[in-house]
Order: structure tokens, then sequence, then C-alpha cells
């Protein structure tokens, strides 16, 4: 059945601000556990939303320079690969394992870690790094990732997330 | 399949408005779709509209945003600029081309 409409049928962007915003607790140092939160925030990001990701404990492996692309997957512990666990401990399997996946990922089209860190902020993101982390590492903001706008506090951190959904990866 | 009439031209468009049949759209079509959503087109606009009808035309799929800078050569923040807040969307609407399916 054909209907035909007499006013125009326009998609509603529904633009201007929507007061959606989503703060995303990146926790984790893996390379499987790096993509969810980037892609999230791509994807949020894409949707007009005000998004922030705040790196904390194993996260900041994402935004140290020495580290974000150079991060690892491995079997162990993960009985998702539907592997032996005792092939996993074995020498070069994480290694492997890494390369495996970063294949995968590159096939999709799908940056690695830094340039999707950049993507990220061109699209509007903020990248926030925990204190107490940095503390503990011994890190200046000079060993961050240069997007990276400041070491804030858990209590800054509340503070610029006030409203937002909120995710802890 | 509903069919609207905006500016003179009849087209199939699905419930939210975004046109299913890339054959019926055109250039002046595009300026009409994009004034309806606050966009006035200038150069850069187009560069990327053509770039996606041309992608679509070859890969049988809209492009998203990651695809129309690495490969269509424009960067993530003028496409932001161009097409503000839900470039990705707004970008395919006026292109006349369905919402990107994926996810990066």
């Amino acid at each position: 059945m054909s209907i035909t409409e007499s006013a125009p049928i326009v998609p509603s962007f529904e633009d201007g601000d929507t007061g959606r915003k989503l703060a995303i607790i990146c926790s984790k140092g893996n390379l499987d556990m790096a993509y969810p939160a980037l892609v999230l925030a791509n994807a949020a990001l894409g949707e007009g939303v005000e998004t922030h990701l705040f790196f904390t404990f194993w996260g900041f492996d994402m935004i140290n320079k020495k580290t974000m692309g150079d991060l690892k997957f491995t079997m162990l512990g993960n009985t998702a690969t539907h592997l032996p666990q005792g092939l996993g401990g074995l020498p070069g399997m994480t290694a492997m394992a890494t390369h495996q996946l970063k294949k995968s990922i590159d096939e999709l089209g799908i940056p690695e870690v830094p340039e999707f860190l950049q993507q990220i902020v061109d699209s509007g993101g903020h990248l926030w790094a925990c204190r107490m982390s940095a503390d503990m590492q011994h890190l200046q903001p000079d060993d961050l990732y240069d997007e990276v706008e400041a070491i804030i506090s858990a209590a800054d951190f509340i503070e610029k997330s006030a409203g937002a959904q909120l995710l802890f990866i | 399949m509903p069919t609207t009439t905006i500016d003179g031209h009849l087209i199939h468009v699905n419930d939210e408005g975004f046109m299913t049949d890339p054959d019926e759209w055109s250039e002046p079509l595009a300026k009409t779709l994009a004034a309806g959503i606050g966009i006035d087109l200038t150069d850069e606009h187009w560069k990327a509209i053509r770039f996606l009808r041309d992608d679509f035309a070859q890969e049988g799929e809209t492009a998203t945003l990651r695809r129309i800078s690495v490969i269509g050569g424009i960067p993530t923040k003028s496409l932001f600029q161009l097409f503000p807040q839900k470039p990705a969307k707004k970008l395919a609407y006026v292109a006349g081309l369905p919402k990107p399916h994926g996810c990066v």
C-alpha cells in the first residue's frame, strides 16, 4: 500500500542541545577491552552525544604513549577462545593471539588504539586521565597521549559527568 | 512504502524520511533536502556528497564517517562542521542514501 503524505516527510535529527551525555570509565589495558569503549564513544559522538572518556588503573595503558600502540590480547583466563587454557601459557601465544585480533580488527577497517582516540577527539570527544593512577605509575602529562585534556581527580570526574549515562569497562 | 513530495519532487522514502531509491535523487533535490534540515550546501558539502554517492554506487552500502575520512579524504573534524551533530545520518539523508550500517 502506498501512502502519499501531503506534508513532506523529513527525518527528525533532534538538533540542538539534547542534554544527553555519556561518560565511559576505561579501566582495562587489554587490547580486547579497549575497543568496546572506543567503538561506543565513537558511535555516541556520531549521534551528537557529549562524550567523556576517563582512563583509570590499567586503562592508562590506552593513553600512555609507551603502551597505547602495543596493547595485547591473551587467551589466558579467557574461556571464550574455546581453546585449552594451557595453550595460552606457551611462549609466543599472547603475541600470536594479539596479532590475530589486530588483523581481524584491521580487516573491518577499524583503526588501532592511538588513531581511534584521535578520531574520537576529532569528533568532539573528551579524554581525561585519573590522578591516582598517574601518581601510582609516576606519570606526567607529557607521558600521556597529547589529546588527553588533563589529569583529574575522582571528584573532578564526578563533577564533569554530572547527569551523564555512565559505563564502566 | 510512503512517498513524499519535496519541492515538487515525488520521492519514495522510509518511515523516517530517508530516500529508498537512489535513482530518484538529483543535485537540485539535494539542495532542497539540505535546506529542509538547515544546511546551505557549499563546495565542501558537495565534495562529501559526491564521495558518498560514488562510494555507494561501487560498494552498495553507505560509507561510515571513518570511511569518508580515510578513503574520501575529508577530515572527521570537517564532517562534524559541515553536518553538525549527526554527520553520518545527515550526509546520507542529503545524498539520498540509507543510513550507514557499519559501527565504525
